[in-house]
């Protein structure tokens, strides 16, 4: 079935997660083989996803690791933990 | 997954089990090992609903306190970032119980149908390749794209977008159903892309332009 730009759209994050009905799948990749605009669409939000995944992104404040660590090592010394 | 990193997820909860069982049975100080790994997941997660960072690091630090005296409870049969990371979410939930925050998880309908998701009309796309993030000016869009999304869709993209979690697992931690995880992830990749690709693309493009001349200073257009 022809698919025009707008219906396109609404199937972009399931064709990234790959989790589009195969018929539809098809359907939504023979659109992008002649749509640019959808194809720039399609590329720029997996673009988007995989820049998100890096963890440069969101950093941990400075000394993070360390303050858990010394915050826990109170307790570990002292406690057991709980029985079930 | 291929068969390489099932291989490997197998190793990994091997030995998560082997310091679980360890830690139990009294060399308490192994619990450093077992959730160094997953700070910066458990870090992003609890920024993702409390919105600053100094009350994300007290969430983490309480939920890695009760995840010790609670150890005894977990079972094998969930994986323990899985674990970890539940037991974060219900800290930051509760803190923001507590001061009247709580994130309202039937996002208002109104605006949800009214909202506008469609995506930023671009005619071609330059890949952001990830030596990109090495320039702080791109981690702040991306960062700041995030920030503003409403905050159950926020929490949707953290889990699966960020820190990766299958949308199964996403569901199940925010005690949601699958199809409301696709739905709302849906819009908020689509309001991700609205906002940052014309951002991102003239990033790159002003960058291009500048390349030229930078290029007598050695390699350095990404950094």
């Amino acid at each position: 079935m022809a698919l025009k730009c707008r219906h396109v759209w609404d199937h972009i994050s399931e064709y990234i997660d790959g989790t589009l009905d195969p018929q539809v799948r098809a359907d939504v990749e023979r659109h992008l083989a002649t749509c640019e605009i959808c194809s720039a669409i399609l590329d720029s939000t997996r673009n988007i996803i995989i820049l998100m995944a890096d963890d440069r992104v969101f950093e941990l404040p400075l000394d993070f690791s360390k303050r858990l660590h010394a915050r826990l090592d109170k307790v570990l010394k002292h406690e057991h933990p709980e029985p079930v | 997954m291929t068969a390489s990193d099932a291989l490997g997820a197998a190793a990994k909860s091997g030995a998560e089990a082997a310091l679980i069982a360890a830690i139990l049975a009294g060399d308490r100080e192994k619990f450093h090992l077992l959730i160094l790994p997953y700070e910066g997941q458990l870090f992003r997660t609890a920024f993702a609903l409390v919105k600053n960072a100094e009350e994300a690091e007290d969430v983490v630090q309480d939920a890695v306190l009760k995840a010790y005296r609670k150890l005894a409870s977990f079972r094998g049969d969930a994986k323990f970032s899985t674990w970890l990371i539940a037991i974060t979410l219900n800290e930051a939930r509760g803190r923001l119980r507590r001061e009247n925050r709580a994130i309202v998880d039937s996002l208002d309908e109104q605006r949800e149908d009214n909202a506008d998701f469609t995506p930023a009309a671009l005619t071609d796309w330059r890949e952001v390749p990830l030596a990109a993030l090495e320039r702080q000016e791109i981690r702040k869009l991306l960062q700041q794209a995030v920030a503003e999304l409403p905050d159950a869709y926020r929490e949707i993209v953290t889990l699966r977008d960020v820190e990766e979690y299958s949308v199964n697992d996403t569901a199940e931690l925010l005690g949601i159903s699958v199809a409301l995880v696709k739905v709302r992830l849906h819009r908020a990749r689509l309001l991700l892309q609205k906002k940052l690709a014309p951002q991102l693309s003239r990033t790159v493009k002003v960058e291009l332009k500048r390349s030229p001349k930078r290029s007598l200073f050695g390699r350095l257009s990404w950094l």
